[in-house]
């Protein structure tokens, strides 16, 4: 028998992960839309005032991503947990590490990159010019998979904890704050015609910690949750 | 190959077992027997080495599984109570999916006879949602003749399977064992084996 290649199970629970997602498509779509939603509500609620809009969009957009990434954590181990599936992923002849890291990227994929992909539309009811929009969906590409990474250690801490889903938010939200700073200082420097390379590369450090760290962190929880 | 050394396990406040000790050669079958609650599960998580035993050491090649852990579960089948199935695909999908996240990805056409060595190789057009509780169970047991596993650990394999199938799966136990394969299982029910099972039985 060949080897167990670490790569192939990383694509294999990507592969997987995406073809669930396929098939249940109100998970995906639900925070797709709860991120509109947000989003959508504070111009009506602040009223049509463009300089107003203009000056909250970058912390409101961001906020509004962050909560809505953190909406699809509840499912991210929990539906594995409950059907025996992350057992068989434990026992996986590969390091644990590889799979929790294709887990958190098919998050990614399916919660993460939509909203980058949306967030233009969203920018447009804030009257952004053109340049901001590009750094908003700059800053999002970098910073949601950060929220992935750093949210999947909170959903693995809470697996089989009863109202783990508010506590899930209690244990990543206070974890998210360097993430949106420097995520929304990026489009705030822009908007205000100054240099965000120094918040973009922050974010970047942020992500390269994130990577570096966090995927021993979610296995291990992974690991005692299954105990 | 197989030795369980002194093994404790305590669950909450209780002491489930203590002092199991045991050691299993290439073609032999554990045959864990006991009432609910004695701790089957827990001895059986603890051999896969899911669950840490309290005090004790699982070997496996005369090396603690802890030590050889890849190694240990490229080796290892396990079928635990929940069937590790994903409702939205079909049995064939869940398999080759299985496959893929333990790196050994594979052709479809294998998967197929793994289903068909269970007899259950005509539902493939089905989600496993749409299942019953006994055909899910077969799917969950194809697995074991889709990759040669050494040790097969089996928990309640006979759980809602008709009398056909557990003879199927007895015929599977058989034939893994005549292979020089050794497995370890829990039931309720009697499994009739062409080997004499060794008996563990918790008091």
């Amino acid at each position: 028998m060949n080897e167990p290649s670490v790569v192939s199970a990383i694509a294999g629970v990507i592969r997987r992960d995406l073809l669930l997602a396929a098939r249940r498509k109100s998970e995906p779509l639900f925070t797709l839309g709860f991120f509109v939603l947000v989003a959508s509500l504070f111009p009506l609620s602040i009223g049509p005032e463009p300089e107003l809009l203009r000056r909250v969009a970058p912390g409101v957009l961001w906020v509004a991503a962050l909560l809505a990434a953190m909406l699809s954590l509840g499912r991210m181990f929990a539906a594995d947990y409950d059907d025996g599936t992350l057992e068989s992923i434990a026992l996986a002849p590969v390091p644990l590490v590889a799979a929790v890291l294709g887990k958190v990227a098919a998050h990614w994929l399916v919660s993460g990159f939509p909203l980058v992909v949306v967030s233009p539309l969203l920018a447009l009811q804030y009257g952004l010019p053109a340049d901001v929009i590009a750094m908003l969906m700059i800053s999002l590409l970098i910073g949601t998979p950060v929220l992935s990474l750093v949210g999947a250690i909170g959903a693995a801490l809470t697996l089989g904890v009863r109202g783990g889903g508010v506590l899930v938010a209690l244990l990543v939200l206070p974890l998210y704050v360097p993430t949106l700073i420097f995520g929304a200082g990026a489009v705030d420097a822009r908007l205000a015609g100054l240099d965000p390379g120094a918040n973009l590369s922050l974010l970047g450090a942020c992500l390269a910690l994130a990577a570096l760290f966090a995927p021993p962190a979610i296995a291990a929880g992974v690991r005692i949750a299954l105990e | 190959m197989l030795r369980a050394i002194d093994l404790e396990c305590i669950r909450g406040t209780r002491r489930l077992f203590d002092g199991v000790s045991f050691a299993l050669e290439p073609g032999e079958c554990l045959f864990v027997q006991g009432p609910n609650g004695c701790g089957k599960t827990s001895l059986l998580r603890i051999l896969c080495g899911l669950a840490r035993p309290e005090r004790g050491e699982v070997h496996w090649n005369a090396e603690p599984i802890r030590a050889v852990g890849e190694q240990y579960r490229a080796a290892l089948a396990y079928c635990g109570h929940a069937n590790a199935l994903k409702d939205d695909l079909t049995p064939a999908e869940n398999l080759l999916a299985a496959a893929a996240l333990a790196g050994e990805p594979m052709q479809r056409g294998r998967a197929r006879s793994a289903l068909a060595a269970l007899g259950v190789e005509q539902l493939d057009a089905l989600p496993v949602r749409a299942l019953s509780a006994g055909q899910k169970r077969r799917v969950a047991l194809a697995r074991l003749a889709l990759t040669e596993r050494r040790l097969w650990i089996l928990d309640e394999p006979l759980t809602s399977l008709d009398v056909g199938a557990a003879a199927t799966l007895a015929g599977l136990v058989d034939a893994h064992l005549g292979r020089g394969g050794i497995a370890v299982l829990t039931s309720h029910q009697p499994i009739e084996l062409r080997v004499e099972a060794r008996i563990f039985a918790f008091a």
